[in-house]
């Protein structure tokens, strides 16, 4: 594989008395799509805020392209403008059109001149097909495209990582099919993503690698046929058959 | 609808106080006072309809100042009103405890509707407008304005009325001081009114105004006692007179009998044996023109 | 599909009962005021108050003077209303902001907001109108008076901000970090425009009591104010018609406020 995009080394996390990270080590590298499965409450959505310095670590490392970004020296600013992330609950901006809403980070961000920028958030928009809804406030589109113009807003920046948070799980089913086609065509661009998901099926189809965080520790990491179909560890066959008896699989 | 009934009912209203603007014409005036002239024989307190039988209920403003009246106290006939209400009183055959006293706000005192005293004295001046809403005694006593200014001030060096006119001068409400004012200085400023005579003195004191415009008698007990490093620098006679009169009800039918004990009182030379005793009038002060 | 006579009979039937609740409406609301009025025109007392209230010769004499003095009313309140949106937003800022630095502003801040918030508007005025000048300093009661207003609405408006920047969830702050907004651009295109959106209709209010309260001026002495100007009137002449006519002016500058904001609210639930 490529060089490393994120490096993250023994990373761990308390919220209070509650550890929720335990010691964390994973390489993303370019171009890789790294799938991140396991129970609720296991970190998946934690360490995502965590490399995107939403949230702070307690210890450990973690790098972009080779930097430490962990470190309180570090503008989290600059770090996060390399960086997209799309949220569960798409989290767009209500006042704005859809079209504002992919431009303010290009414009405010990364000083691209208005213009332009509404040139390249349109572009965006159509292949994701989203084209004629640009000047629509968010509220009027579906669940599932409301979350495509949040992979769009994400994406326009053109960040050197995707970081994207169990982005089906809020859902209605017959829209997850839009939204995870919107995935792979991020991953035929070669797009190097970090999926916290619970689309196993998704994740065998697009993910090089799949890792399972338990209790705060990433108990196995291998390509998705080892994982997902032999995997060789007890904490994840018992989550597999789990999910395999609530037909989620 | 709904939303257009609350906006509808509001243009109604004001639409309703337009209307009744509209119909409100006074041509239903009476003068000041009465042209009635009546014998003091007629004026006892058997014959008077006063507020309460064989009782004279007089109003006046709290507190109540000197030289008006003497330590806030209406009922020690101390002080010009004072002095002055408990001579009507007698004159129209009242004991001094037949007279009771009431609080009657300045505000309060031509409010239309029936009125809580028989008559009100508060340094209150005639004018004909004022007539139209209430009834007014013959006059017992004619002021003059006068400025007063602290010591140390350019005002306090005036020696004409067009000196002050760029001064800051502030006057009380109600008072003529501000149309005299406004008539005899001709300020650049506009003149501050105050709701109270207390807020006057504070605003003299302050160095808010420059100077203050208030009735003769009032100005020689401001800077006799309340504000003693100010001066007056002058009276004048305010525009068409300032004559005073006790206020009575509209139409009020004491008013005869209280301007008969009223003109009495002057052609027996009592009142000016009053003003003697509790206004040293002309003591002194200089005139401005 | 219902046949077509059965939904034309439904909608007659809806017609009528429709006209019945408007007519019942208009009835009553006519009886109901025009009983008010008829009680109010045949008291006793009525042709002397209508003089004293309602005297149309004495509104048309004033009304020019008190319309005039407005204008000082409404210059007020426009400077008042902009100081008070620029610092009732820096205090709301400061009182949300979390940086350990800012500690001791957020503790001053904290004990104006309750100050100024607990005294009345009225004594606040007063104090400034008299108490400044008492301190041996020179300057017009108009701008005391207006310093007085703003230091009190300061605060109100600043908890409304408050409110507002509450109402925004803390996942939008997030949103704007992560597409890489840094903490100040975020407040100022996702957080901020939302908390005001939210908190509108309560802002809005606030100024409309503002505009009223400038009348609060006249107690320190200012003339050439609109309800100085009709109380002048009003204890001159002892007539309080004029009265009435600032009232009236008053009524001309809050009630389109108010209309302003029922659009602003129909839009939002849109």
């Amino acid at each position: 594989m490529s060089e490393p995009v994120i490096e993250i080394k023994g990373v761990t996390k308390s919220f209070g008395e509650m550890e929720v990270l335990k010691g964390i080590d994973l390489t993303v590298h370019e171009h890789e799509a790294v799938a991140l499965i396991g129970a609720s409450g296991s970190g998946k959505s934690t360490l995502l805020r965590c490399i995107d310095l939403l949230e702070e670590i307690d210890d450990g490392d973690i790098f972009l392209d080779g930097e430490v970004i962990t470190d309180p020296s570090v503008d989290p600013v600059g770090v996060r403008r390399r960086l997209g992330v799309v949220f569960q609950a798409y989290n767009l901006f209500p006042h704005l059109r859809v079209l504002d809403n992919v431009t303010l980070g290009i414009t405010r961000a990364h000083g691209v001149d208005r213009a332009k920028a509404e040139g390249q958030a349109r572009e965006i928009l159509t292949r994701f097909g989203l084209g004629g809804r640009e000047d629509e406030k968010p509220s009027r589109l579906s669940g599932g495209q409301q979350q495509r113009v949040a992979i769009a807003r994400a994406f326009a920046t053109r960040p050197r990582a995707m970081l994207l948070d169990e982005v089906t799980s809020a859902l209605d089913p017959e829209l997850v099919g839009e939204v995870l086609s919107a995935v792979r065509d991020l991953k035929s661009e070669g797009v190097t993503m970090v999926i916290a998901t619970h689309e196993m099926g998704f994740a065998r189809e697009v993910a090089d690698t799949v890792g399972y965080l338990h209790e705060g520790r990433l108990v196995e990491i291998g390509p998705p046929e080892q994982v997902l179909e032999e995997p060789q560890r007890p904490e994840t066959q018992r989550f597999l058959r789990r999910l395999l008896e609530a037909r989620r699989v | 609808m709904p939303r257009t009934r609350p906006a509808f009912i509001v243009l109604l209203l004001v639409a309703l106080a337009a209307l009744l603007a509209a119909c409100g014409d006074d041509d239903s005036t009476t003068d000041s006072g009465s042209t009635e002239t009546v014998s003091l024989d007629d004026c006892t307190p058997d014959q008077l309809e006063t507020l309460t039988a064989d009782t004279l209920t007089i109003g006046t403003d709290k507190p109540a100042f000197p030289p008006y009246f003497e330590d806030n106290d209406p009922t020690n006939g101390k002080g010009f009103e004072s002095a002055v209400a408990y001579a009507i009183a007698d004159t129209l055959g009242f004991s001094e405890d037949q007279v009771e006293w009431v609080v009657v706000p300045f505000n309060s005192s031509y409010a239309p509707g029936p009125k809580d005293f028989d008559f009100d004295v508060n340094q209150i001046s005639i004018t004909e407008k004022r007539a139209q809403a209430v009834d007014f005694s013959s006059p017992y006593y004619t002021a003059d304005q006068a400025v007063v200014a602290l010591s140390d001030s350019d005002a306090a060096g005036a020696t004409s009325l067009a000196d002050l006119a760029d001064s800051d001068i502030g006057v009380q409400i109600g008072t003529t001081s501000l149309e005299a004012v406004e008539a005899s200085i001709e300020p650049n400023a506009e003149p501050q009114v105050f709701d109270t005579s207390n807020d006057v003195v504070s605003a003299l004191k302050n160095g808010q105004v420059d100077a203050v415009v208030v009735d003769t008698p009032t100005a020689l007990y401001l800077t006799a006692v309340q504000v003693p490093e100010g001066e007056i620098v002058g009276e004048f006679p305010a525009p068409g007179g300032d004559e005073w009169g006790a206020l009575l009800g509209k139409d009020s039918a004491l008013t005869p009998c209280v301007s008969a004990a009223v003109d009495e009182l002057k052609s027996s030379g009592e009142l000016d044996k009053i003003q003697e005793q509790w206004i040293n009038a002309g003591g002194g002060v200089a005139t401005l023109e | 599909m219902t046949p077509p006579d059965r939904r034309a009979e439904r909608a007659a039937a809806k017609r009528r009962k429709d006209r019945r609740t408007a007519a019942i409406a208009a009835v009553s609301t006519i009886l109901v005021l025009g009983g008010l009025v008829a009680l109010v025109l045949t008291s006793p007392g009525w042709p002397d108050v209508r003089e004293t209230f309602f005297d149309a010769d004495y509104f048309a004499e004033t009304f020019p003077d008190i319309a005039r003095a407005f204008w000082l009313d409404i210059r007020v309140f426009v400077v008042v209303e902009i100081a008070v949106l620029i610092l009732g937003l820096g205090l709301a800022l400061t009182r949300t902001s979390s940086s350990p630095g800012l500690f001791p502003l957020r503790l001053l801040a904290a004990v104006y907001t309750d100050l100024f918030r607990g005294v009345p508007v009225i004594l606040v005025v007063y104090l400034m109108g008299f108490g400044i000048p008492a301190l041996g300093v020179n300057v017009e009661a108009v701008i005391l008076g207006g310093i007085g207003l703003t230091l009190c609405y300061t605060a109100y408006v600043a908890e409304v901000y408050r409110a507002g920047l509450k109402s925004v969830r803390p996942t939008q702050r997030e949103a704007a970090l992560a597409v890489g907004l840094n903490e100040r651009q975020a407040m100022r295109h996702v957080v901020l425009p939302q908390a005001v959106r939210n908190v509108g209709p309560p802002l809005l209010n606030d100024f409309i009591s503002l505009q009223k309260d400038v009348a609060l001026l006249a107690i320190i002495g200012v003339t050439g104010e609109a309800f100085r100007e009709a109380q002048i009137f009003a204890s001159t002449d002892f007539d309080y018609t004029p009265l009435l006519g600032a009232a009236l002016l008053y009524l001309a500058v809050t009630v389109p406020m108010a209309r302003l904001l029922d659009v602003w609210e129909r839009r939002q639930d849109r």
